[in-house]
């Protein structure tokens, strides 16, 4: 009997080698004389149709809500209950697809590739925050994203992060978002999904790199606020610059600050800012020369960057799959290396040309190129800025959240004298 | 005095222009987006006419228990008594044995139908989505059996994990309302 099984194998083999007969004709489906009847394939649809609009009308209720407990209600207690309720919702619940912060990447895709099909959900998943941080802030950041939730809920002991680390620190995230839009704009990969760190404790499963990369950020967590929100996040670049310009803001006083000092350490993520004296006479001409230079400087770092961003095309390409593919199927060909891998065996049996290959991943490997020198300057520019940004001296009367750091936590509402009577107000006219 | 508020006054100022044009930057990149956009959403399913079986999809997808799973297209099933998608390629025994399988799991349902036919059916809660049976069915028979996302278990990532790993890209994003990629006779 396994000799006659054999025997059907090299014969089989020896058709399929041939190509006398593909695949469907080697054993004629058969006519039956019984009753029998062939089975048809089952195939559920998608289970999570409606679920999305939910998501999105959740989105902007709990976005409202968010601003309202910041900005007028100004309760901690209540801004956390909305933190817990997001990260079991958004997280545990739906998952933690789709996110604003993985979102950039499909509209990304959608303007660079206009075969991709954009689900208007996630577009209105993209937009609803930054609107929301144009007018009240990083409220989004607050209570409503379940990655910041989940650090949030784990920071036991804040320490403080010196200022020229929190800003060095910060500029990874820069770079970061320069790279997710480099790879989603060349269609090699979705870098900010593939290396969320915390989407894996979400599904309570996952590469077991992602979870102890999750593991790290939350042990690191215990002590430093919101480790990638502030120095990691590539959504929280934008709604940074947003929040710049937001028509309200978060409020350390609801009244007149009495500059008393007690707010200054209550904040975990280094955004408040001591009230500053005019700059002194006589470091003016100092302070001017330097700005001076920076700006003199500026271009220098933009270009700088933007061709070491085109000479990294060869390491930054090999994300592209068509170009690993390439630089395989090159080794093989020419002797380098012995055997095959999935990858090369899959490009071997559709019997493209190699040729083909080589001129597709070429091309790709230019488009690195130029895309690189928009990357590179990208990254060069915030560079500058950020050195112009912390040369500048900035006179402050009052205790000020930062406009751009603060995450609107509501820490530091508790810490005010003024809060307290305010409350006592609020508790004799209730009473 | 009067200096201070007016340095206030142009700052309120540019902040107010700057968030008036983002404000309508956004209704135009609504606008350009909802050009490209549609109602129906799209989810990710395989080509079975390039995967070539390699096992990935078992082992990269976020859930515990792949949404991935084997397929039969019975009309173009040989219903072959020695299926090479049944047993191993040495097996003791032409009889429904574990030992004799090729599936890891005993997935598959091997049943008589009449001389010399059998029928082989998928016990989807069985199927870890390995494709054993799959590259088995495609080298030496008909290819028949396939591998398909079920998409009542798919989560639908952003960014399928398989499809990250997949050597054949056969992975793509298909519209919602076809949402399976389904082996035919009469595909050219």
């Amino acid at each position: 009997m396994v000799r006659f099984c054999h025997t059907i194998i090299c014969v089989t083999i020896l058709l399929s080698i041939c190509g006398v007969a593909p695949a469907a004709e080697r054993f004629p489906p058969p006519e039956f004389e019984s009753s029998y009847e062939r089975p048809t394939p089952v195939t559920p649809a998608p289970s999570h149709g409606v679920y999305e609009y939910i998501d999105a009308a959740v989105l902007l209720g709990s976005l409202t809500l968010s601003s309202y407990l910041v900005l007028r209600r100004r309760s901690r207690r209540a801004i956390f209950a909305l933190m817990v309720f997001s990260l079991l919702y958004f997280g545990f619940w739906r998952k933690g697809c789709i996110c604003p912060v993985g979102a950039i990447q499909n509209i990304i895709l959608a303007i660079f590739d206009s075969s991709y099909v954009v689900p208007i959900v996630i577009v209105v998943f993209f937009l609803l925050p930054l609107v929301f941080a144009l007018f009240f802030g990083r409220v989004f950041c607050a209570a409503v994203c379940p990655l910041g939730a989940i650090q949030d809920l784990v920071l036991l002991r804040p320490v403080s992060v010196p200022s020229w680390l929190e800003n060095g620190l910060r500029l990874f995230a820069y770079v970061y978002l320069g790279l997710a839009v480099l790879f989603t704009a060349t269609g090699s990969a979705f870098l900010v999904c593939r290396y969320d760190p915390f989407v894996a404790f979400f599904h309570l499963s996952g590469n077991a790199n992602i979870l102890v990369l999750g593991g790290c950020f939350l042990v690191v967590g215990l002590f430093v606020g919101r480790p990638y929100c502030r120095f990691f996040c590539p959504y929280g670049v934008l709604l940074r610059q947003l929040s710049r310009l937001s028509r309200w803001r978060v409020t350390i006083t609801p009244d007149e600050c009495v500059r008393c000092k007690l707010c200054e350490n209550s904040c975990p993520f280094g955004a408040i800012r001591e009230p500053l004296a005019e700059l002194p006479m006589r470091d003016f001409g100092r302070s001017k020369k330097t700005i001076g230079l920076l700006m003199l400087v500026l271009p220098v770092l933009v270009i700088g960057g933007g061709w070491a961003g085109f000479s990294l095309r060869m390491v930054t390409s090999r994300m592209h799959a068509t170009v690993r593919l390439a630089e395989r199927v090159y080794l093989e060909e020419t002797g380098k290396v012995v055997g095959t891998t999935n990858e090369s065996q899959a490009f071997w049996g559709t019997g493209k040309e190699v040729k083909q290959l080589y001129a597709d991943a070429s091309g790709i490997r230019a488009r690195f190129g130029r895309d690189g020198w928009l990357f590179g300057g990208f990254a060069g520019l915030v560079v500058g800025l950020k050195l112009i940004g912390v040369s500048l001296w900035r006179r402050r009367t009052d205790y000020e959240a930062d406009r751009a750091s603060c995450l609107a936590c509501g820490r530091c509402f508790e810490y005010c004298p003024k809060e307290h009577a305010r409350l006592q107000k609020l508790k004799g006219q209730a009473g | 005095m009067s200096e201070n508020k007016k340095i206030i006054t142009r700052r309120s100022f540019l902040r107010d222009g700057f968030g008036g044009v983002c404000l309508a930057g956004f209704v135009g990149m609504a606008a350009f987006l909802a050009g490209r956009s549609r109602k129906n959403k799209t989810v990710w399913q395989i080509d079975p006419y390039t995967c070539i079986a390699c096992g990935n999809c078992a082992t990269y997808c976020v859930l515990e228990e792949s949404a991935v799973k084997c397929m039969h297209a019975f009309a173009l099933c040989g219903y072959c008594r020695i299926c090479f998608g049944f047993f191993g390629p040495e097996p003791f025994d032409i009889t429904e044995g574990a030992e004799n399988q090729l599936c890891p799991t005993g997935a598959i349902k091997r049943k008589f139908v009449e001389d010399p036919y059998y029928e082989y059916a998928i016990d989807e809660s069985l199927c870890n989505g390995c494709g054993k049976c799959v590259k088995g069915c495609n080298t030496f028979g008909n290819g028949s059996l396939f591998l398909q996302v079920r998409q009542d278990r798919c989560l639908n990532c952003n960014e399928c994990s398989i499809a990250a790993a997949c050597p054949s890209r056969s992975f793509k994003r298909v519209p919602a309302d076809k949402p399976y990629l389904l082996k035919t006779v009469d595909h050219a």
